[in-house]
């Protein structure tokens, strides 16, 4: 199993996302920079998190127009796995990859810290490992997580099943406290309308073995991986 | 924000937003052909249109350049 892990100037998850491919799951992982053209048929691809240009004008805003996102483009029409984690996120929102936005945390505070999360769908290949109902411990730390998505937008995902994870408390309840930015409905993860682009603001490669306080992250990779395996 | 104004004093005020201003630079041959280049910057750049509106004036520089 080959993971592309994408590189912005300003990136800086993008070392836990090869460790964790490599190191923890013993699959082949290698980095594609923001100015390549091609992926190198990768398997999977993966948007990391950091500040991409600096987080300039928007979070993600930037980095949407690098060379390399024409392929990202073309990969993710093809049915190919795209997994923006934080930043990433924010940059498959910016490219219209992913509906809805990211604002600023409604604290107007950097979040940095562990949360719970309900897995909403366990039928996609982000969360194929997952059940409904799965309460993941993985941490945050952004400040411009703040998920939006007009009302009408937000109704077509929840029909469409596109809402993967929401903030929650340990036993699974969705409460106000459990949500660490205000975002919408508490929404921490979403997914395309055909499943294969995915986005989420925690980072399960900082959750992937007990010495890191939770290995809840594994569960999402693992769900990759077995949904490649099958097709 | 608001509530540092209210302890300055300023207690008349009723709302303080905040919002981005950006100064574009550019060539055209009219003013038309400049607020459409303008407008479609804002569009797929400098704004974000599912959580961000824009509005924007044009200027002509007074020394010609």
């Amino acid at each position: 199993m080959k993971f592309a892990i994408l590189v912005f100037p300003g990136s800086n998850c993008d070392l836990d996302a090869y460790y964790l491919v490599k190191d923890v799951l013993k699959h082949e992982a290698y980095y594609v920079r923001y100015d390549q053209q091609d992926l190198d048929r990768c398997d999977a691809l993966i948007l990391p998190g950091g500040f991409s240009y600096g987080d300039y004008l928007r979070s993600g805003a930037i980095a949407r127009f690098s060379p390399v996102m024409e392929a990202v483009q073309e990969f993710a029409e093809q049915g190919g796995l795209v997994f923006g984690i934080c930043n990433g996120f924010q940059v498959l929102t910016e490219a219209g990859l992913l509906p809805g936005a990211l604002y600023r945390n409604q604290s107007l505070q950097f979040r940095c810290r562990q949360v719970f999360l309900r897995v909403e769908n366990g039928d996609t290949p982000y969360t194929g490992s997952a059940a409904r109902g799965d309460v993941l411990k993985i941490p945050v730390a952004h400040g411009d997580g703040c998920y939006y998505a007009p009302p009408d937008v937000l109704k077509q995902m929840e029909e469409n099943r596109q809402i993967l994870l929401r903030y929650c408390d340990a036993k699974g309840e969705i409460t106000e406290e459990a949500n660490p930015n205000g975002s919408s409905d508490n929404i921490a993860g979403v997914c395309n309308k055909r499943g294969n682009v995915a986005g989420m603001m925690p980072h399960p490669e900082r959750a992937g073995e007990a010495v890191l306080g939770s290995e809840d992250g594994l569960v999402i990779f693992e769900s990759i991986c077995h949904y490649m395996e099958q097709f | 924000m608001e509530k540092s104004l209210k302890t300055l004093g300023y207690e008349t005020v009723q709302r303080v937003r905040v919002g981005k201003y950006m100064e574009v630079f550019l060539d055209a041959d009219s003013r038309e052909k400049a607020s459409d280049l303008v407008k479609e910057m804002s569009q797929r750049l400098l704004s974000n249109p599912v959580i961000e509106d824009f509005s924007y004036t044009l200027q002509e520089p007074e020394d010609g350049k």
